[in-house]
């Protein structure tokens, strides 16, 4: 269990020194409310990305990118629209985003899906 | 990331139209879309192809793919689409080069193991295909004899997903499967049944015992048969039924017209219906052969010609009832539904997938329907615009769809329900109503379309002996029917037509009117109305098939008395 969680973190880690290589600001992590969890919560010039991460040991049980799927992108929208009541400032666009990272031979590849629907 | 489009057929009855398969390798959530109003058959296909490319050792791209089948008005159904599908995929990740496939048909279903599965109504589908100017057909093992009955086109047969993929790789010439011989010489030869059985001891056809490279293994090119069966035992499965395989269906060499003594009548009348395509009733008590009449008309008929062969092969790969070891059905076919069979069955039908019924099973043979007043009416009296017409148009909420229905109809009914003969001296034990009952299942329409009805009764010990010197051999009597065929068809040279049942009524009195003296009898029947205008050309139509048979160049008076008689043959 502890390993699961270990590497799930250490991906969400990843993902988010990625985001900020990308010029978007980190605005919030593993935001938790009664319905769920947003990994990450960024700025993109303007535009919210709520970002979702994904990591996988290996690809035995599918891709890591192939794991989330429509059900998972609407949970992150209804969580979005809760994170967003709470915040004074209005965004004009918000945007779901996915990362998928995989470890591959001790190291890790990434995967960035922007704007999935 | 990027865009592969192919080719595929989908079937709307017996005619294939092209279908465009493209396949789109782009970002977004992973998942696959497929669009252009597939059926369930269809949507399933998306686990088969993924299955199938995984366990072909392929990656399948881990990416949002979207394939979509145009037109998207025509409706798509069943699971021939699966091959051009995953190729399209493998074009668009870059697996296989796109431009190689683009002009190229794929047909068939992918097994979850990567293997090509046959599919039905190959033949049509290659034929649409080729159609629309296809030079390349890839197409499961198993139906390559099918396919190749097509002319003009390059047949791919393949076993598995596998050999397709290093096939378009390599881009070598493919081995070409020879072209059948038109004839009736469909069956595999005894050389080509060991060879199979042969292929099939040294290893599954999808494993490694023949190595990557030969896919579409290039036979011992020596002689059409060898060719034939290294194109068959690609797939074990189909090989293995043309070994255990009993002889095909359509023709039955243990019947012969000689089995049936005692019925000189009708024997003449089954002579005159193969001459000439007529449609026939034989009226009588039970055990007096009806049914053995009826199941040696197809021996007295000839082989068919090849567009007529490739008509029927067509209808019944549609059907799926094709033996698999005899790609071709080049002897009339003979169909004789049970009464219990419903109007769809008889008609065509089917409330998505319109199949072809038994009228079009029997297209260019023989329809036999055996106690035909057993048959619910309306599926006797949806029999009447295929007799005239040649053809049938089945409506369903998917479309219509139209299938050729030609063919010969002998219907056989006892005169009553209790069925005792009536010159024997026993007693019927049916009331006059119960008999105008039965026999009035059978509408006048009906029996309007009926060139020839025959009453047949029991014969006696002595009239079956000496009738037994005058049986005449399937054979003998072929050799006539065919003569007279011959001289029908010469007749046509430069029609459509080519049996007397099918000239249509404006030609028979424009061209092929007897002389006046000849219409003597038919007109004076005409005018104290017992005929109808269409028995008129019916019996007409009969009078040409008996000058046929006799010889002459026009019926005389002779003839066409001779074919009022049958006309009139019973009344009910």
């Amino acid at each position: 269990m502890a390993a699961k969680n270990d590497l799930g973190r250490h991906g969400e880690r990843l993902a988010a020194d990625y985001l900020r290589s990308q010029g978007m600001t980190i605005i919030d992590r593993n935001w938790r409310c009664r319905r769920g969890e947003i990994d990450i919560i960024a700025e993109d010039g303007a535009t919210l990305v709520v970002v979702e991460v994904k990591t996988r040991s290996s690809r035995s049980h599918g891709t890591a990118l192939e794991s989330v799927r429509p059900a998972k992108v609407a949970r992150l929208r209804a969580l979005a629209a809760t994170w967003l009541a709470a915040q004074p400032q209005p965004y004009a666009t918000v945007r779901v985003d996915v990362i998928a990272l995989e470890r591959f031979a001790g190291d890790y590849s990434l995967r960035h899906v922007r704007g999935v629907s | 990331m990027a865009v592969a489009s192919t080719r595929s057929v989908a079937l709307v009855g017996v005619t294939g139209s092209t279908v465009e398969v493209e396949a789109d390798v782009g970002s977004g959530l992973a998942g696959m879309h497929l669009i252009g109003l597939p059926d369930t058959a269809l949507s399933e296909a998306r686990e088969r192809v993924r299955s199938a490319m995984v366990n072909s050792h392929y990656a399948w791209p881990d990416a949002r793919i979207t394939v979509s089948l145009f037109p998207a008005s025509l409706p798509k159904r069943g699971s021939q689409f699966d091959l051009a599908i995953a190729v399209a995929i493998l074009g668009a990740a870059g697996l296989v080069p796109a431009q190689r496939v683009a002009d190229m048909f794929f047909l068939g279903e992918l097994g979850l193991d990567g293997r090509l599965r046959p599919v039905r109504g190959v033949l049509p589908s290659v034929l649409g295909a080729a159609g629309d100017g296809a030079a390349t057909v890839v197409v499961p093992a198993a139906n390559a004899a099918e396919a190749a009955l097509v002319p003009g086109v390059r047949v791919v047969p393949v076993a598995d997903l596998r050999r397709l993929v290093e096939w378009l790789r390599r881009g070598d010439p493919p081995p070409a499967v020879p072209a059948p011989a038109s004839g009736p010489a469909v069956a595999p030869a005894p050389g080509s049944a060991v060879a199979s059985a042969s292929s099939l001891a040294s290893g599954p056809a999808s494993g490694p015992a023949s190595g990557p490279g030969s896919s579409p293994a290039p036979g011992p090119a020596s002689g059409s048969a060898s060719g034939r069966a290294s194109a068959s035992a690609e797939a074990s499965g189909p090989a293995l039924q043309a070994v255990a395989g009993g002889p095909a269906p359509a023709a039955r060499p243990d019947l012969d017209l000689s089995d049936v003594v005692g019925q000189p009548m009708a024997r003449r009348a089954l002579e005159v219906c193969a001459a000439g395509n007529h449609n026939l009733w034989m009226l009588g008590p039970p055990g007096t052969g009806k049914t053995l009449l009826a199941e040696r008309l197809p021996t007295l008929l000839p082989d068919l010609e090849l567009d007529h062969a490739l008509e029927v092969t067509a209808i019944h790969s549609v059907a799926g009832v094709l033996p698999p070891n005899s790609p071709m059905v080049s002897r009339p076919p003979f169909v004789n539904p049970h009464h219990t069979a419903s109007a769809a069955a008889v008609i065509g039908g089917g409330s998505t997938v319109v199949r072809p019924g038994a009228i079009s099973l029997a297209h260019r043979g023989v329809l036999f329907m055996d106690e035909a007043p057993e048959f619910p009416r309306h599926v006797l009296d949806s029999l009447r615009q295929p007799l005239e017409s040649g053809q049938v148009t089945v409506a369903r909420s998917a479309g219509s769809v139209t299938f050729p229905a030609r063919f010969i109809l002998v219907l056989a009914a006892n005169p009553c329900p209790c069925a005792q003969p009536q010159d024997q001296g026993e007693s019927c034990h049916c009331s006059p109503t119960v008999r105008r009952r039965y026999l009035g299942r059978l509408s006048g329409p009906l029996l309007d379309r009926i060139d020839m009805k025959v009453t047949v009764a029991r014969s006696s010990r002595r009239e079956l002996l000496a009738d037994r010197q005058f049986v005449e051999s399937s054979r003998t009597v072929a050799q006539r029917v065919l003569l007279a065929r011959e001289r029908a068809a010469k007749r046509f040279a430069g029609t459509p037509w080519r049996t007397n049942a099918e000239i249509p009524s404006s030609s028979l009195h424009a061209d092929y009117r007897p002389a006046d003296a000849a219409m003597r009898p038919i007109t004076s029947c005409l005018d104290s109305g017992t005929l109808s205008a269409r028995g008129l050309d019916r019996v007409v139509r009969v009078a040409w098939t008996l000058a046929d048979l006799a010889g002459k160049d026009r019926p005389d008076e002779d003839e066409t008395s001779a074919a009022l008689a049958l006309w009139l043959g019973l009344t009910p």
